[in-house]
């Protein structure tokens, strides 16, 4: 079994013509399509159709699976991470946007949007197993490190659920800044960082009682308040720095995760919206809205390489090694 | 319904208690209950041009219910309880009476959709030193400039916003020279001025300005009409004022020249529009809809805004108490999310909505003003309407 996956990938590779450190993988809205990158090479390797309106992805922990939010479509699709075949679906609800894998990769909880709820799937037994009623629209969402919280943000209710996962059940609410988009865990799982679009911040709150540490504001000079609106947030592994999308600010702050002071602000494309790291977090990849690329930016130099043009509305990000 | 004895039903009602407080731990604690009334009068069914629309008659009510909804559900976390009820005064009653008999001493918070003219009667009653209204319907530039009221904010665009947006894609399609079609109703003159001021602060060239009198020969088709209309000095784009909507549609592909109508027909201003889908949008669009069983018209969002605004608020300030609610809703820590792409704040100088404007064709969205491009040193927002230094509204305080 394992010789035949080596044995598959080996020849995939020599399909590509050339050893990929690592494949990025974006979806596109809008050519409902899936692309796949080597940031390495800086070159768009194809396009793969994929299914109506795909949106979140993430991949599995073995890095065989990739799932994909195909709204349109109603389902998460499974997606073999090498042949690109669909290998089957699970029951996500309507109009599936951002979901989150857990760290053992056997549940999938969905935000759905239009009906204020948070479905739990059963990954193996592609089952729904539970609905959990949130707050209203639902959309970032994410599980701790530890596997303790699940926490799903609201963005009319303007407020964080902390869902104990044993139990699947809200167990506190904290209030966030005006329209929270993405939720994300420093990887010692004691921080939840969340982005609020329409207060143009960001909101460091203790995981252990659900208490605001900071709230980091950004200025962009040149740009008005009113278009810095945060959205997708990410922590480094030794939580020296963090990284926040800007989104119509067309930026990526670079923050001091232990000092919380705003460092540097990085020109990428237009409405960015999602970010990755590369696995030896050496990179950052961030998709961009409206200019249909990537940009990957250098986190030694905090530099910008790289723009590699991907196709229509690039959203969804996820690496694989 | 089954009948359960009395002893049962309080024990059952305890356990629901005792149930609902061990979920939300908010429950435990005293519930902040927040009145709220909605304020409108039945209205006559206008005569229309089409039977395409049918009439609406709950416009601005629906919004209104689904933004104490999203309050409520917000509520249920924070241990906040908004209540709202309408009164909506017949066609021959009395706005005034209504809100002195039922309002009045009962509700401060009131959702008003009623036109300029009652709103100001309403502001001005002594009754209404401690209340505070969320106007949902009027357009009227006066009412944000010499005839503000201080215990009156505004939920929509008024005509100033609204022709400015028009402006600025005029400008960016350098469409300068304009044929002003200017309909014979009091409101079609305001939307014309506020047509003028906008071609004024934007360098536009009004060409040729003309009225449209419904006079002519009632033998002639429309089709002929508007040729005849039309033979005007060359001029880029037709911008029409008709905002009873009597004449404006005939123009589009009547025009003696191929040229564009824009205004309150053709490519128009509005807050909300059923072709918008972004910022989350659509997800507006649906929940109305499963709600209201159809489109979200502009008055609907004016009161989801207002219903969204006190909620947000109260949840900021944990108070019902007016002056602190007043405070946040003209503070600059106020941000509110219209699905416009842009925080919505309201103005401190006039109350009114800080906004964006959607320029909308019928089956498509256009674009959204401000358009790139048209700078301002503190929001692009206030690049629409009356910014601080030009308004004349001197707010006295109650």
């Amino acid at each position: 079994m394992i010789k035949k996956t080596s044995l598959s990938l080996a020849l995939w590779l020599l399909c590509l013509g050339q050893v990929a450190a690592e494949s990025v993988f974006v979806t596109l809205e809008k050519d409902n399509a899936l692309a796949v990158i080597d940031p390495i090479a800086g070159k768009l390797i194809k396009t793969i159709p994929i299914g109506q309106r795909p949106r979140g992805i993430a991949i599995s922990p073995d890095t065989k699976y990739l799932y994909i939010a195909t709204s349109d479509d109603n389902t998460i699709k499974i997606i073999d991470a090498l042949t690109f075949k669909e290998i089957g679906h699970l029951p996500s609800g309507k109009d599936p946007e951002t979901f989150a894998l857990n760290p053992a990769g056997n549940r999938i909880y969905v935000s759905n949007e239009d009906d204020s709820l948070v479905t739990v799937i059963d990954v193996a037994h592609k089952k729904a197993i539970k609905q959990i009623k949130v707050g209203v629209e639902p959309e970032g969402i994410t599980v701790s490190p530890d596997n303790r919280w699940l926490v799903s943000a609201s963005e009319t209710t303007n407020m964080v659920h902390w869902i104990d996962t044993k139990i699947n059940t809200i167990v506190e609410n904290t209030l966030v800044d005006p329209r929270p988009r993405a939720v994300s865990f420093t990887a010692d799982s004691q921080q939840l960082w969340v982005s609020s679009e329409m207060a143009g911040s960001v909101m460091v709150l203790d995981a252990n009682n659900q208490q605001l540490i900071k709230t980091i504001k950004f200025e962009v000079s040149g740009i008005t308040t009113d278009k810095i609106q945060p959205v997708g947030v990410v922590i480094d592994k030794e939580r020296r720095h963090a990284y926040v999308a800007l989104g119509p600010a067309n930026r990526v702050a670079v923050i001091n995760a232990q000092s919380f002071e705003v460092e540097k602000i990085l020109l990428v494309g237009q409405r960015v919206w999602n970010l990755a790291f590369s696995p030896d977090q050496k990179r950052l990849y961030t998709t961009n809205g409206t200019s249909n690329d990537i940009s990957i930016i250098d986190l030694d130099s905090q530099t910008v390489t790289k723009s590699i043009g991907v196709g229509t509305y690039p959203w969804g990000v996820v690496v694989k090694p | 319904m089954p009948s359960i004895n009395l002893p049962n039903r309080i024990l059952i009602s305890l356990l629901c208690l005792l149930l609902i407080s061990t979920l939300h731990p908010a429950y435990a604690k005293t519930k902040l209950i927040i009145n709220i009334a909605y304020l409108s009068q039945e209205q006559k069914i206008p005569p229309q041009l089409s039977n395409l629309d049918p009439f609406v008659s709950d416009k601005g009510l629906k919004g209104a219910e689904l933004g104490i909804d999203d309050d409520n559900t917000t509520g249920d976390f924070t241990g906040q309880h908004f209540n709202l009820v309408k009164f909506i005064v017949p066609l021959e009653g009395s706005v005034v009476d209504t809100f002195n008999k039922d309002i009045a001493t009962k509700f401060q918070y009131v959702i008003v959709n009623l036109n300029a003219e009652q709103l100001n009667t309403l502001a001005d009653l002594p009754a209404a030193k401690n209340s505070l209204f969320f106007d949902v319907a009027t357009l009227d530039d006066a009412l944000r400039n010499e005839h503000c009221r201080s215990n009156v904010l505004h939920l929509l665009p008024n005509r100033a916003m609204r022709a400015d947006a028009l402006a600025q894609y005029m400008l960016k399609k350098r469409w300068n020279k304009w044929f002003l079609v200017t309909g014979t109703n009091p409101e079609d003159r305001l939307y014309a001025d506020a047509l003028k001021r906008s071609a004024k602060r934007f360098g536009m060239k009004i060409v040729t300005e003309k009225t449209w009198e419904h006079s002519y020969d009632a033998r002639k088709t429309t089709q002929s009409d508007i040729a005849v209309f039309t033979q005007v000095d060359d001029y880029d784009v037709l911008v029409v004022a008709d905002e009873h909507g009597e004449f404006g549609e005939y123009l589009d592909y009547r025009t003696w020249q191929a040229r564009p109508v824009i205004g309150t027909q053709g490519l128009i201003a509005s807050a909300w529009h059923k072709t918008h889908e972004q910022w989350g949008a659509i997800q507006m669009q649906n929940r109305f809809k499963n709600k209201a069983g159809r489109w979200m018209e502009e008055q609907d969002y004016g009161a989801y805004l207002a219903a969204r605004a006190l909620g947000e608020a109260t949840t900021r300030s944990l108070s019902s108490e007016l002056n602190l609610i007043k405070a946040y809703l003209l503070s600059p820590a106020f941000a509110l999310n219209g699905y416009t792409g842009a925080p919505l704040s309201f103005r401190s100088w006039d109350g009114q909505l800080r906004m964006p404007v959607l320029l909308a064709a019928p089956r498509s969205l256009v674009a959204v003003a401000p358009i790139e491009g048209f700078l301002h040193p503190k929001t692009e927002l206030d690049t629409l309407g009356y910014d601080q230094a030009e308004s004349h509204c001197q707010w006295t305080p109650q």
